[in-house]
């Protein structure tokens, strides 16, 4: 058969599966759209966590990343995954012991003012949204390269399957389709790989393998990429030349920003226990772990194979580099796609691949006779394009389409449920409307949730530059704004209303203005986005990390100043610190 | 606050700061700001440095957590604040 045929039905067959899981899992109370009736098991919880969790991102593109920047892409990894910790040790339990279904309820209640809430809920709405959009690009990009299909037709799919879970399973639906999600997202990731690893290097687990010798050399994997990278004037792969501070900076942003972000947190007010939201973080970051110690894997390999694959020879030999005509179909079939090109600068119709930036490298590229890098690989592809580039049968192609799309569905049903639960629950019952009954409230937490789809998909469709700075918005928002707040509402009882408002106005417009002013975004640039002009030599991305401290030392500050939380607050504060007598689980 | 919840809660934030503390070193220290010293040191194919901050770091994570709810569930019983089985 051939590939689009397979992957129409690797995709069609995902999909039914989430259909089928929808239908069965229609929620009927609000209890059971928010939080899930607080009835799911803890480890069935930490497998729909990790699949809302890894995101297009984590699945299509930071496999890609890290092959490019090598010890570089770090960041990610562990940002992405150490944020767990704090969620299982600071937040998640404290949060189910309160018991109640929102993020920003509890910011409400906490500090006992509807201000705070509805500032927290347009925080999460702005971070929420940023992100989707770019799930609902992701899925887009998996259908027109796999399925050929037009940019809009795969949206517009995308759309309509999430559609029909979220809005009428709400959480109790996204939750086991989650889990089918996280099953075939997983397996398609690791297939290829573990292939991939025993072709290079004959031990099939890829963890182990990229620390292992090549097949038939005693070359360890790592020693041999540093050393063909560096010969075409590329860094050496295990290190970097970032600022120390920079990456300590984007790393803490990462974490804490995991921590902070309300589709995550939100999944622990599921389960039945205090205590199995903590067992359920962990069992969360197995699951995650098992991607992301893979990733780095696969990423050291698909440098390995793209850069031998172009350059088979020797460096600079006049038969060195691989003939343009006998290029694979693989690249051939991305050329089509426009994210893989080939510019013969020196006209000898072979390929040359190497870092034309590097000016001490340039007198050897002359003497070579090249004339400049001449392929351009979009580092989004990495991972899509691997299965082919290590030559694997179709099927294991079509598989990681549906693996893609799985990942960015997933993802995106958590957040859409956060934006319509924060329009529902927090603005309209919670602020607005407190009148309405819960038929009614459940009626307008499925229009906002299908409304929040239309948006998220012209947002996906025709991306506003906001949208391709995630890391920086998203992560770094939540990390100045949401987290912060959180963490003093539950181990402070001295952190009132006033301090947490002002901490929270102050973390958010700090970081959000810094970002904006070096990126351009919404308003032209301001100031030149490069190392030295950074305050502190942190870039965009890693000042969540100042506008949380902002964040924390205005809060405490305001606080001292001003009269103490009430006495019921202190009560309610001493309450969820421990587990006894935690509200249980309502029926399905 | 009765003495018996403040000393629950002590014992519970103890626990939790050594846990970050480890949670700080093999991430931040080993991955991070000792990195290239690290990577002096070569073990099965791997620069140390390099292999804490692309896996021995996500796996020592793994670890803290269960380590975590092992002895939050244990600190819940000796105090008796753990919730009924079912």
């Amino acid at each position: 058969m051939d590939l689009t045929t397979l992957t129409y039905i690797a995709v069609g067959l995902s999909f039914a599966l989430y259909i089928g899981i929808a239908i069965w899992a229609k929620a009927s109370t609000t209890g059971e759209f928010y939080v899930a009736g607080k009835g799911v098991n803890p480890v069935v919880n930490g497998m729909a966590t990790a699949a809302d969790w890894m995101s297009a991102a984590s699945f299509i593109s930071m496999a890609g990343l890290i092959a490019f920047l090598g010890y570089g892409g770090s960041v990610y990894l562990m940002g992405w995954t150490g944020g767990y910790c704090l969620l299982a040790m600071l937040l998640a339990p404290y949060l189910r012991k309160y018991g109640k279904f929102t993020v920003p309820e509890f910011i409400g209640d906490r500090y006992y003012s509807k201000t705070a809430r509805i500032v927290a809920v347009i925080c999460l709405i702005f971070i929420s949204f940023t992100y989707v959009a770019g799930q609902m690009r992701g899925v887009g990009i998996v259908f027109s390269r796999f399925l050929e299909v037009e940019l809009i037709t795969g949206l517009v799919v995308g759309m309509g399957i999430v559609f029909i879970y979220a809005v009428l399973g709400g959480m109790k639906g996204i939750t086991y389709t989650q889990v089918a999600q996280y099953c075939v997202l997983i397996v398609a990731y690791t297939i290829p790989a573990i292939f991939i690893a025993f072709q290079l290097t004959g031990n099939p687990l890829p963890q182990l393998a990229f620390g292992s010798t090549i097949n038939g050399t005693g070359e360890f994997m790592l020693e041999r990429l540093n050393s063909v990278v560096t010969e075409l004037g590329f860094l050496e792969y295990t290190t970097t030349n970032k600022s120390t501070i920079d990456i300590f900076a984007i790393t803490l942003a990462l974490m804490v920003g995991t921590a902070g972000l309300p589709h995550v947190i939100v999944r622990f007010f599921t389960v039945p226990k205090v205590r199995d939201a903590r067992s359920s973080a962990g069992w969360a970051l197995v699951f995650i772990a098992l991607l992301y110690t893979t990733a780095p894997a696969v990423g050291a390999m698909a440098r390995l194979n793209l850069t031998e694959t172009i350059q088979p020879g020797e460096v600079g030999a006049e038969d060195g580099n691989l003939s343009y005509e006998e290029r694979p179909d693989w690249m051939k079939r991305w050329e089509t796609t426009g994210l893989l090109s080939f510019e013969d600068k020196n006209g000898d119709g072979r390929i040359q691949y190497y870092n034309d930036a590097n000016a001490d490298f340039a007198t050897k590229a002359a003497e070579y006779g090249w004339a400049g890098n001449e392929l351009t690989v979009d580092r989004d592809i990495m991972v899509l394009a691997n299965p082919e580039i290590a030559q694997l049968p179709n099927w294991v192609i079509a598989l990681v389409a549906a693996g893609g799309i799985a990942a960015a569905l997933s993802t995106a049903a958590g957040l859409l449920l956060v934006i319509s639960s924060g329009v529902s629950h927090d603005l309209l019952k919670g602020t607005f409307t407190p009148d309405m009954t819960e038929g009614q409230e459940l009626m307008a937490g499925r229009i906002a949730a299908a409304a929040a789809i239309v948006i998220a998909g012209y947002l996906g469709y025709n991306p506003p530059g906001f949208v391709a700075q995630v890391v920086a918005f998203a992560f770094g928002l939540a990390a100045a704004s949401l987290f912060p707040v959180i963490i003093m509402g539950i181990f402070s009882k001295k952190v009132n209303r006033e301090g947490a408002i002002a901490g929270m106005l102050v973390g958010l417009i700090f970081t959000m203005g810094y970002i904006m002013a070096y990126k351009g975004i919404f308003i032209p640039v301001m100031i030149e986005n490069v190392e030295a002009n950074w305050l502190f030599g942190i870039s965009p991305e890693g000042i969540g990390v100042v506008g949380m401290l902002l964040n924390f030392a205005v809060a405490f500050g305001v606080s001292k100043v001003t009269a103490e939380p009430p006495e019921h607050i202190q009560h309610m504060i001493e309450d969820i610190r421990v587990p006894k007598g935690a509200s249980g689980a309502v029926d399905h | 606050m009765n003495d018996q919840s403040a000393a629950y809660w002590k014992r519970n934030v103890k626990l939790v700061a050594t846990l970050l503390v480890i949670w700080f070193i093999v991430s931040y220290g080993f991955g991070i700001l000792f990195v290239d010293a690290l990577n002096t040191i070569e073990i099965a194919g791997f620069q140390l440095g390099f292999w804490f901050a692309q896996q021995g770091s996500i796996y020592v994570f793994v670890a803290l957590i269960f380590v975590y709810v092992a002895k939050m569930n244990k600190l819940d019983r000796e105090f008796g604040v753990h919730e009924d089985d079912d």
